[in-house]
């Protein structure tokens, strides 16, 4: 491990022992907040049980297929925006402040158009995502090097194949960011959606547990979250890296 | 390595006139300028004719047109005025089949290794797996690559690189090779046996290479013929003609000779120089 990594664990475990440390001894209420090690236990039970195994398996779910429809949806709008120079210059100021609406507050909407069923979170979720995919895709596209844009024209290849096999390849790194976002974009949107309009799911489970002051479960299921995304993020951090470095970025 | 393996089949097209490979009349190219600036005036009218199997070289003081004029013979961007010919057809607005071009920037793919950048178009065109492996080994040889097969570009020199983007060219064999300043990120002794190699490709290939340059002793050195190109809007001057045999190698600049032509071409491009960074009075 490196030093960085050894300090990085100090910093998580120091402040996970604290944090056991005023719960025991009873500095902080367990009305407020239970000691991590019981969060740790309640949840290991509950999984054990197999009593959220459904809920989890949709919100994974759900996640999953926003986050690939802002990734393969943010990437073709985005190409298709970078092609037409005009439209672009139309939209810009969108994009731009795209992120500045609380979409939150338009959940009613979302309702009337998609129904009360997945449809409406995953549309958040998509939503949520897809933008930052879009700008991603803009900008790494205009980092494209000319003249691998003249190598492409003097190997003679059609514009489909030059966006595939030259395009695509050289914007990678710059598509990452987008990816990395619509990742965190699409957990954020299906869990938070799930909090206000669904009767199902990770966010409606924290929710409920809430409501019913059941604070066990309502942690345990905040610190599955919490380890879900750091895993997720750490497993895309992982190739990332190994991808940039073969890259020379 | 035997000729036969780079030896370039007959052309498709016979040259309309006899030893003429590639030609250009008249050509001028103004780049557009943007909302409202004035476009900048690249190329003045310029006419150049390459000769089947030649080594024509150009010269030309920095910022002149030198990239601008391999660009519109390419047929990598549109004349503004002007005719461009490669074997007797036309060149508009699309590379012709048998050119190949080494670009001053830096073009090798990062997200391929150096065998796979070498081997890109060769696996397009659908070639042998065979054959791609004897191409590229002869290729990685000649660029003395053959223990950076499998790195990234990352992990290579400019110069590696730009040896990577020339394999890339060479392996196809192209009937007219373009090189736009290639050997610009190496070091001077890398560069005369670059460009020693280059000479030994073009004997044996019997293709037409037209080689930009900024230095004199290269363009001395490796031409059959030399354009020196005026300062912005740049054209043709003046054609110096070196009269090497064609097996020579770097060791041609220990010939009497060679300083007078050097001397000969620096006498044109000194002033154009001058004019090109403003102090054309001063002369
Ligand atoms: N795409 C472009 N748009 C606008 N102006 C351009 C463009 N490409 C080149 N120019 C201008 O045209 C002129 C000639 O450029 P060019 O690159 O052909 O010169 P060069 O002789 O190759 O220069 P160098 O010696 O630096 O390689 C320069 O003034 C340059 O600024
Ligand atoms: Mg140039």
């Amino acid at each position: 491990m490196t030093r960085v990594g050894f300090l990085r664990l100090l910093v998580v475990g120091g402040f996970v022992l604290v944090l056991e440390a005023m719960c025991r001894t009873g500095l902080i209420s367990p009305r407020i907040l239970i000691a991590p090690s019981e969060m740790a236990l309640r949840l290991a039970q509950l999984l054990a049980a197999g009593k959220f195994n459904a809920d989890i398996a949709e919100t994974l779910g759900n996640v999953a297929i926003a986050f690939v429809l802002s990734v393969g949806g943010g990437f073709a709008i985005g190409a298709a925006i970078h092609a037409l120079p005009r439209l672009r210059r139309a939209i810009d100021p969108f994009l731009a402040s795209y992120y500045a609406l609380p979409f939150f507050a338009f959940y009613p909407l979302f309702i009337v158009l998609f129904g009360l069923g997945r449809g409406a979170i995953i549309a958040i979720g998509f939503l949520f995502g897809v933008v930052a995919m879009i700008i991603a895709t803009l900008n790494g596209f205009d980092r494209i090097p000319r003249v691998l844009v003249k190598t492409a024209h003097v190997y003679r290849m059609g514009p489909v194949s030059a966006a595939l096999r030259i395009k695509l390849p050289s914007a990678t790194p710059y598509l990452f960011t987008g990816v990395k976002l619509a990742i965190a974009y699409s957990f954020i949107g299906v869990i938070a959606a799930e909090f206000i309009m669904a009767s199902s799911g990770l966010g409606y489970s924290i929710a409920y547990a809430f409501n019913n002051f059941d604070n066990r479960t309502m942690y345990a299921l905040m610190l599955f979250v919490i380890v879900l995304v750091t895993i997720v993020n750490a497993l895309f951090h992982g190739y990332e890296q190994r991808l940039l470095r073969r890259l020379g970025c | 390595m035997s000729a036969a393996l780079l030896a370039i089949d007959m052309p498709a097209h016979a040259d309309t006139v006899p030893g003429v490979h590639a030609e250009m009349r008249g050509v001028t190219r103004v780049y557009a300028g943007l909302g409202g600036q004035s476009g900048v005036h690249a190329l003045a009218s310029t006419d150049l004719t390459l000769r089947r199997g030649e080594f024509y070289s150009v010269i030309g003081p920095s910022g002149c047109g030198k990239s601008t004029l391999l660009d519109v013979l390419a047929g990598l961007s549109r004349p503004t005025g002007g005719t461009i010919s490669f074997e007797g057809r036309p060149v508009d607005g699309q590379v012709p089949d048998g050119v190949g071009v080494v670009f001053q920037e830096d073009a090798s793919f990062s997200w391929l290794t150096v065998a796979d950048n070498i081997t890109f178009g060769l696996r397009r065109a659908g070639a042998e797996p065979a054959e791609v492996a004897r191409r590229l080994d002869y290729a990685l040889r000649l660029m003395g690559l053959a223990d950076f097969a499998k790195s990234y570009p990352a992990q290579l020199s400019g110069g590696m690189r730009q040896r990577v983007c020339i394999a890339r060219t060479l392996v196809l064999q192209p009937r007219l090779i373009l090189l736009d300043e290639p050997f610009g990120a190496l070091d001077a002794q890398t560069r005369l046996i670059m460009g020693d190699e280059l000479l030994k490709v073009w004997r044996e290939t019997g293709a037409t290479v037209m080689l930009i340059t900024h230095a004199l002793d290269e363009a001395a050195m490796l031409s059959d013929r030399i354009g020196i190109m005026s300062a912005r809007p740049g054209r043709i001057i003046k054609e110096v003609t070196t009269g090497w045999p064609s097996a020579r190698d770097s060791r041609v600049a220990t010939d009497p000779g060679f300083g007078r032509i050097t001397a000969d071409l620096w006498s044109v491009l000194r002033e154009e120089s001058l004019k090109a960074i403003g102090q054309g009075n001063l002369r």
